[in-house]
């Protein structure tokens, strides 16, 4: 089959690799129909996340048909299914997976020890992102091994909802999500969302679900810009104005209640003294991440205000405001999203017409062209938002 | 003749990994200039010429850490080439001094040189993509303004979800809550 595999930083190629097989009794087969390139794959794309080995296959927001099921699964998905497949995998018998803490689940992590050593415990296993999280195979392929099948799906409804509606309940919808929910959102708030990529876009029309008083945007791309507007957001081009004074003014002076960082761990703020710090001291390998974005919102949240951190981070950070962040009494809330404890309700969202989140997409194209799609994501070019793969389709059938 | 229709030495992704190079180079080439400026002096016979040496070494790691940390080393690889220039101007000076070890000079020169070379090279090809990036750029305008993903303006979407109950360990505990807000 054609996967798209990792071979080193600015380096994925499309191979032709051995079908995947069921290794486990509670393991299904996917011919996956469509997935994803997500904004936490580029820093794989850039090599900035330890852990990846040269062929290790990418993906971890896709969907497709079952087309095989393990013994152990067979009570919960049959052949046949429509399945959206969530990045995280999840037991559902651990302790954290009876609380809802799908992605600290304590058991699909097969590399438990590396992650151990990394992050001092282990986190869930993950699609197709490292080794840290378990080396599993991705679903930028056509087809992928599902371990923990009967527990890590979410079925799709036989009710005409395309493809492109749901697959986003794999990650970013759910991604989104959480980030404004961990904000506990209240009628008066004002909520700050720095990021306007995919996640970006759906923490905002989340929190305008949810109910802000005021939703603000930060980026600097027009087209992102222009995108978060659309969807109910003042926004802030950091090239043009400076973010604090900006978010300080439309606060009457008190900061907004809620900060969200959808960014995470490669923030571009070339203006920037502390940034440019970052780039220098990441560049000659003294630091893992550049943590801009996290320094503003602990600089510019009110006082007993909540910093959500759906924006991945890898490692070490540097020159964090930590006084700040004491001192006001800020609650940080973050961690990989627990994707199946909100997809019920999405799901029923989407299927109401509340929101349609294939609004996200600003191309199409098969597996063959997905490196190069890589590329075109991660420069912001040709108005590039949100990529979706159909690895079974030629390149016509796509561009129809 | 536009910037599509001239042919660059390397293709962006060759230039930007050359240019990483260039910048580890001048990083490791500054770091000996800084720290050992008399062996290196002595080996040109050039021995009053530590001072210059340290600076230059300075400039190489500044230049270094520019390249590798710019989003865009274009400007930092045409300041590789104009510090390659001063070297050259350094040394030939160097020739017409009667201490001077000129075979030893003559060596430096032919690797400043080498380097050069590949410095005006790189250069080129990241300018060369620079300006075809932003004839890409003028050519494609995107306007998402018509994208809200509502079934309805954004507008009368504010709170459509608050049927939501916001489980209880994301909540905020209600001293923490703002007064008006319930």
């Amino acid at each position: 089959m054609k996967a798209l595999c990792w071979y080193g930083a600015k380096d994925i190629r499309c191979d032709e690799i051995p079908d995947p097989k069921i290794e486990h009794p509670r393991d299904a087969i996917v011919k996956v129909t469509s997935c994803a390139i997500c904004g936490s794959d580029l820093h794989l794309y850039d090599g900035y996340m330890p852990g990846m080995e040269k062929g290790d296959v990418l993906g971890h927001e896709f969907m497709g048909e079952v087309v095989e099921v393990g013994p152990e699964s067979k009570h919960a998905l049959k052949v046949g299914d429509r399945v959206v497949v969530p990045f995280t995998i999840f037991c559902g018998e651990c302790d954290q997976c009876k609380r809802g803490y799908y992605s600290v689940c304590e058991r699909t992590n097969r590399n438990k020890n590396i992650a151990d050593k990394m992050f001092g415990h282990t986190t869930a296993g993950l699609f197709g992102y490292t080794h840290l999280t378990g080396g599993y195979a991705g679903g930028q392929a056509e087809y992928v091994r599902v371990p923990y099948a009967d527990k890590t799906h979410i079925k799709v409804p036989k009710n005409g909802l395309s493809d492109e509606q749901v697959l986003f309940l794999g990650d970013i919808f759910p991604t989104g999500w959480q980030a404004a929910v961990q904000c506990d959102i209240q009628p008066t708030d004002t909520v700050a969302i720095w990021g306007c990529g995919p996640v970006g876009q759906m923490t905002i029309r989340s929190a305008v679900l949810l109910g802000a008083r005021q939703v603000i945007a930060i980026d600097n791309v027009p087209e992102r810009l222009s995108m978060a507007k659309a969807g109910g957001a003042i926004t802030i081009n950091f090239d043009e104005e400076s973010v604090v004074e900006r978010l300080n003014d439309l606060t009457q002076g008190k900061g907004p209640e809620k900060c969200i960082d959808a960014v995470g761990m490669e923030a571009h703020a070339t203006a920037t003294l502390d940034s440019m710090y970052d780039k220098v001291k990441q560049s000659v390998m003294l630091e893992t991440d550049r943590p801009h974005v996290l320094r503003e919102m602990m600089y510019v949240c009110r006082p007993a205000g909540i910093l959500s951190i759906p924006g991945v981070y890898g490692g070490l950070l540097d020159k964090l405001p930590f006084g700040a962040l004491m001192n006001k009494g800020l609650t940080v809330r973050t961690g990989q999203t627990h994707v199946n404890r909100w997809t019920d309700d999405l799901l029923r969202r989407i299927e109401e017409g509340q929101i349609d989140p294939s609004f996200v997409i600003t191309h199409r194209v098969g597996l063959d062209d997905g490196p190069g799609m890589y590329k075109t994501f991660r420069d912001k070019e040709d108005g590039c938002v949100k990529v979706v793969l159909k690895p079974h389709q030629s390149p016509t059938q796509v561009a129809a | 003749m536009t910037m599509q229709d001239t042919v660059a030495p390397f293709d962006g992704d060759t230039a930007h990994s050359l240019a990483r190079g260039l910048g580890w180079f001048s990083i490791g080439l500054g770091l000996m200039e800084v720290v050992a400026p008399h062996s290196l002096a002595r080996w040109l016979g050039m021995r009053d010429s530590e001072p210059v040496l340290q600076t230059y070494g300075l400039r190489e790691i500044g230049t270094g850490i520019g390249i590798l940390a710019s989003e865009n080393p274009t400007n930092w690889v045409w300041g590789r080439v104009a510090g390659d220039g001063l070297d050259v101007a350094t040394l030939a000076a160097g020739l017409n001094r009667p201490e001077s070890n000129k075979g030893n000079i003559g060596i430096a020169l032919a690797a400043v040189a080498g380097v050069a070379a590949l410095d005006v090279l790189c250069a080129q090809s990241l300018s060369h993509q620079n300006g075809r990036d932003q004839t890409e750029r003028q050519r494609l305008r995107y306007d998402y303004s018509n994208r809200s993903g509502f079934r309805a303006p954004a507008s009368t979407m504010r709170g459509a979800a608050s049927d939501f109950v916001v489980p209880e360990d994301m909540q905020t505990p209600k001293l923490l809550r703002a007064l008006d807000a319930g």
